[in-house]
């Protein structure tokens, strides 16, 4: 099994006839990913990749239907983009638009809250259910399907932990990079506990970095509530204080945001945590191997 | 992105914000003469992009048009080291010369953007003049604060609220909730990412003043704020991190040798962790993003060269959007054109690997290819060891 998609999952993808939305389209079809319509306003009537294109969402969903949205809009239309996938009441949305006002976000998070709609992103690279479906910009042949469930705050950082581990013969049962910004949809509690509740997923992997308090949370709820192995690395241990975060900014996470209060929170929850980025598949396999 | 204090307060008028009497002086004769304008006692305050520039030295009082000469000439041209600076400190080079007041009592008030929460926040305290951060620690009560609902925004009671709050009379609460207002319209109008007056004072003729001010702004939003992105300082930064984002590559200058290249943040954070655990030190952050062209990695590749400090380069890409031909192509182009006069350690992995290889190794240049990133820390430590 996997989280949030697989095979059956109806795709469209926002943004489908600009360059980013049609390359990955085609990778996305080429992965196996049920994509049903695509939606560009003024470009109703085409065709991307055999893809039916329409104005709006609305439209979209009622001649498809749609379970998800794939969003590739530039930064000044992405927030729109979001809400009218939410309004026309898709269940998840993937944002990979990089650069979304921060205070156009604090809109978006507030709406979708209220609709109960689930936002992977922005900035994100997507998510990858190995072997079903992928809504994702990652490369899919370094993965492999399995029972290692990934979550992460890096892109290309996950790609090398899913080479770790598909090399050492774990494949993944879901992989999800939660994106980088300072306000995003799904955080690492909340996949955790879809990670949990899928009984295919046998351990986790959770990549974290400087800033903001979601460690720290997850942290939290992994000691109180999560009951398989975590493996859990902090990129930025040598990160230069106060380039990354704002002045008064730390205050409110009340003297977290560093590396090593992350990974001591952690490692206090019961998670595995590694300090050396080329130990995460190791570190996991050998959880496994113990396990039996 | 962040301003000088000068361009704050200068941004802050057409909201009617209460600010001292005062001007920008580049010049020792410059201070001289707004002194002689105020005709009363000025302050004069280095304008530099690091905060705690008052204990440096940065902000001094001049009792008289003579003394303000005098004061500014001893300034203009010194570098400050606070302990937001780098090392070298920040070279000062304008001055804002204002009027001094009568101060009663020194305050706190800032607007952030609560991650956690993800709301805008209004915050004060009756400790003003200290950093928050101390505050946050020592007295964590002594912060007030009020979230804002991102669809009705902030209302004057919540205003009135933490005026309030501040122990001050209610006439002069209701001032204060004006002042509140008007930065939380000023921080949408601009996208800010923080906006801060530390300390806001009370005086004993003027009321309310915004005494010293900072805004950064979200980054994100520049796009649709072209007249604030003209006030960027670039004096003010690295003039590598200035090369840098000429060309979208996410560069920030540290103080190791190992210089390194990555695709993507995340791996980049931990490519440089990765290089401390090996008994190196990385000479910098450089992401040249998921999805970087050849010409991008050439830029990057020339910004190490030209930074003085390193003496090895480490390449980690993970190649995915940014194919491994790609990367080598560009890396090839550069060495070519530039005498590399240290070892270069490259590890690719992904999309295309097998060509970059070839590429490196048809080139006829001398790089260091590593199998793993492990591999690629440990040969770039040990090339200069």
């Amino acid at each position: 099994m996997s989280i949030l998609i697989d095979k059956k999952t109806k795709v469209i993808v926002q943004g489908i006839t600009g360059s980013e939305g049609r390359f990955h389209t085609s990778k996305m079809l080429e992965y196996g990913t049920n994509i049903v319509a695509g939606v560009t306003p003024g470009k109703g009537g085409q065709n991307v990749e055999g893809i039916p294109v329409f104005n709006t969402v609305m439209e979209a969903v009622k001649e498809k239907g749609a379970d998800a949205s794939a969003i590739f809009v530039p930064p000044a239309f992405a927030a729109d983009a979001i809400i009218e996938a939410a309004e026309a009441s898709i269940p998840l949305i993937v944002c990979f638009t990089e650069g979304i006002p921060t205070l156009d976000m604090v809109q978006v998070r507030y709406y979708l809250d209220q609709k109960g709609t689930k936002l992977i992103g922005p900035n994100t690279p997507g998510i990858i259910s190995p072997g079903k479906s992928k809504i994702g910009l990652m490369a899919g042949y370094i993965h492999k399907e399995g029972e290692i469930g990934v979550i992460s705050r890096s892109g290309t950082l996950t790609y090398e932990v899913v080479d770790q581990l598909t090399h050492l013969g774990l494949g993944q049962s879901t992989c999800i990079g939660i994106g980088g910004d300072p306000i995003i949809g799904l955080n690492f509690v909340d996949i955790l506990d879809l990670f949990n509740k899928d009984p295919d997923t046998k351990g986790v992997i959770l990549i974290g970095e400087i800033g903001g308090q979601a460690e720290e949370e997850a942290a939290k709820f992994i000691k109180d509530s999560f009951n398989k192995p975590v493996v859990a690395f902090i990129a930025g241990q040598t990160a230069p204080p106060g380039r990354r975060m704002g002045h008064a900014g730390a205050i409110i996470a009340g003297g977290s945001g560093t590396a090593t209060h992350k990974m001591e929170a952690l490692s206090n929850a019961g998670a595995k945590v590694v300090k050396s980025p080329a130990n995460i598949g190791m570190a996991m396999f050998e959880l496994m191997k113990n396990k039996g | 992105m962040k301003i000088h204090e000068y361009q704050a307060k200068s941004l802050l008028k057409e909201f009617n914000i209460p600010l001292p009497k005062g001007e920008l002086a580049e010049s020792p004769e410059d201070a001289k003469t707004i002194a002689k304008k105020l005709a009363k006692p000025v302050v004069l305050k280095a304008q530099i992009h690091a905060g705690g520039r008052g204990k440096a030295g940065g902000i001094l009082m001049a009792e008289n048009p003579d003394d303000a000469y005098q004061k500014a000439s001893s300034l203009i041209g010194k570098r400050l080291i606070t302990p937001q600076s780098s090392p070298e400190g920040k070279l000062v080079r304008k001055l804002l010369v204002e009027e001094q007041l009568k101060i009663k009592k020194e305050f706190y008030l800032s607007f952030v953007i609560d991650r956690a929460k993800r709301r805008l926040i209004a915050m004060v305290s009756k400790f003003g003049g200290m950093e928050i951060e101390e505050i946050a620690k020592t007295d964590p009560k002594a912060i007030l604060k009020e979230e804002i609902d991102p669809l009705i925004g902030l209302k004057r009671f919540q205003a009135i609220r933490i005026a309030l709050g501040l122990g001050v009379r209610y006439s002069e609460a209701a001032k204060l909730s004006g002042i509140i207002l008007a930065l939380y319209k000023a921080f949408y109008k601009w996208d800010c990412s923080l906006i801060e007056i530390n300390p806001l004072v009370l005086t004993e003729d003027k009321g309310w003043v915004a005494l010293d001010l900072k805004i950064n702004f979200d980054d994100n939003g520049l796009f649709r704020h072209p007249e604030i992105k003209e006030l960027r300082d670039i004096y003010e930064e690295n003039p590598l991190e200035v090369e840098a984002t000429k060309y979208n590559l996410n560069y920030i200058k540290l103080d190791g040798d190992v210089g390194c290249m990555v695709n993507g943040a995340g791996l980049a954070m931990a490519t440089m962790d990765l290089i401390l655990h090996s008994g190196g030190k990385p000479a910098n952050f450089l992401d040249v993003g998921g999805g970087a062209t050849a010409e991008m990695v050439e830029k990057g590749f020339e910004v190490l060269l030209s930074d003085k400090d390193v003496k090895v380069i480490f390449i980690n890409i993970f190649g995915g959007i940014l194919r491994c031909d790609t990367l080598a192509k560009g890396v090839v182009e550069a060495t070519k054109k530039h005498t590399v006069p240290y070892p270069v350690v490259i590890r690719m992995e992904g999309t295309n690997v097998e060509e970059g290889r070839k590429i490196l190794k048809d080139s006829g240049l001398n790089f260091i290819v590593a199998k793993s990133m492990a591999e690629g820390a440990k040969k770039a430590v040990e090339a200069i060891s």
